[in-house]
């Protein structure tokens, strides 16, 4: 296809052309969303179980801390393809969307074990020892107090994580998922410019990520804040006081 | 029979260096033992140790008569539901009030009435000097309301025994006063302690029995007046002519 950005335009912008960049659009979010849900809930028994107050089998910490030392370090295209072949070993014919959603879930599972071990390692030791002198059991004290408290270190990285866990899914356009990335290849294929295809791209990406930002920033700002801190009040360190 | 008794207890950290050696101590029923000596002579680890948070390695502890099973969670959970502890650091709940953290446990955990264990709590508050402070968050208080947060929360739980772990070192000097006299008044109610402190005046005036010790091991015990007054041991004498003369 030839002629100038400004000539492509119109027909770039075609429904079917928009139709499609939003079912990828679809997909991506499908993907993040389900990696990160499924993710982040086997991430946080994880770090529950490498946590010695709460759970005291030592096999499974080691599994824990094998667990998420393993997969934090291998890169996001060969926990891909290890998944892929992962399935066809144990002879499980699914799609190329299960691959990706489990991958982006392995990843999240990974590195949220090791967000939520950070945080909940950040407690005072004796507010452990407080809890177990009276009978508290490690289930019940993370429900009563170590995961409010432990919410203002996890949440801010774990937020940054998701946006990078958002990006990482493009990775799956090497194995031909629909997805964003790969929509933009197609397009970029059938003659568009890669500026417009790939422009798109950024622009797609752009609106799932900096919101994520946004809310990541305002998050901390927020819990920063002194308790009983009011809208328009000045925050501590702000106000200059020790 | 005494109300407690800890016969020949050995304990160590990781199986290496022994923090507490054949230390054996009695508690009758009312008593307030105190427990003195230089910093690292076992005294904390001793607390800790009977509440099963440092496993002891051989002795024996009994609770009116009663063997505790430390390697079994039963036996722990029972002798945790008759004892109480009040650490160095507070150790309160930062993400409660404290109304909350004093009522968290015995609703919570014993499963009593929450109204009524409310209106103990409020109670409790009130007779540490804290009636005012009920919905205050541990860092809105001075660290000598917080550690009497940390006593009130530890006698809602109805212990039979008080353990209180150098309640007022980590306060600041004019804080420390504030909780002397919630001690003082929990002694006039006949409560009985087990109590690791620095502060002489208060050992000489409360205490029952005074127990002196070293590298984990009881040097001396007897009564306050005694072991100020006459201590027989060359290592009392110099610990509390030390003190003393502060």
């Amino acid at each position: 296809m030839g002629g100038s950005l400004l000539e492509q335009l119109p027909l770039f912008l075609s429904y079917s052309n928009v139709s499609f960049l939003a079912r990828a659009f679809g997909v991506t979010m499908a993907l993040s969303i389900v990696g990160a849900v499924v993710g982040y809930t086997v991430g946080a028994l994880l770090a529950f179980i490498r946590n010695r107050h709460v759970v005291d089998v030592l096999p499974a910490r080691f599994l824990s801390v094998g667990f998420s030392e393993t997969f934090r370090r291998v890169p996001f295209l060969v926990k891909l393809m290890v998944v892929f072949f992962a399935f066809e070993v144990v002879g499980m014919r699914v799609s190329m969307f299960t691959v990706t959603a489990t991958t982006v879930a392995l990843a999240a599972a990974a590195f949220s074990a090791e967000i939520m071990r950070a945080g909940l390692e950040a407690l005072p030791e004796s507010q452990w020892d407080a809890a177990e002198s009276m009978n508290m059991g490690g289930v019940m004290s993370l429900r009563l107090w170590a995961l409010p408290q432990s919410w203002k270190v996890i949440l801010p990285p774990a937020l940054s994580f998701t946006v990078g866990l958002v990006k990482s899914t493009s990775i799956a356009s090497q194995i031909s998922v629909f997805e964003l990335t790969y929509a933009a290849k197609v397009l970029n294929e059938r003659g568009f410019s890669p500026v417009l295809s790939f422009g798109s791209l950024l622009v797609l990406y752009f609106m799932i990520c900096y919101p994520l930002n946004l809310y990541a920033r305002r998050l901390e700002r927020q819990l920063e804040r002194p308790r009983g801190w009011k809208p328009g009040a000045p925050l501590l360190a702000e106000s200059g006081a020790a | 029979m005494h109300h407690l008794e800890i016969d020949r207890l050995t304990a160590s950290y990781d199986g290496k260096e022994q923090v507490l050696v054949d230390v054996s101590i009695q508690v009758a029923k009312g008593e307030i033992v105190c427990l003195i000596g230089p910093s690292g002579s076992g005294k904390s680890s001793l607390l800790r140790s009977l509440m099963g948070l440092l496993v002891p390695t051989s002795g024996e502890v009994m609770l009116d008569g009663e063997k505790v099973d430390y390697a079994n969670r039963k036996s722990v959970k029972a002798l945790r539901e008759r004892l109480a502890i009040v650490f160095q650091q507070y150790n309160l709940f930062q993400n409660m009030d404290a109304l909350r953290n004093v009522t968290v446990a015995p609703v919570k955990i014993r499963r009593r009435n929450a109204r009524e264990v409310e209106e103990e709590a409020t109670a409790l508050l009130r007779k540490v000097g804290l009636g005012d402070k009920l919905h205050a968050y541990p860092d809105e208080l001075s660290g000598g309301q917080q550690q009497r947060v940390a006593i009130a929360r530890a006698l809602a739980l109805k212990p039979d025994i008080l353990l209180l772990d150098e309640v007022t070192s980590a306060l600041d000097p004019e804080l420390v006063s504030e909780v002397l006299d919630t001690i003082r008044i929990l002694a006039a109610d006949g409560m009985t302690m087990l109590m690791v402190s620095h502060e002489m005046a208060l050992v000489r005036e409360i205490s029952t029995k005074v127990v002196m010790m070293d590298q984990g091991r009881v040097i001396e015990e007897g009564s306050a007046d005694r072991i100020f007054d006459n201590p027989r041991t060359r290592r009392c004498q110099a610990f509390v002519g030390k003190i003393l003369s502060h």
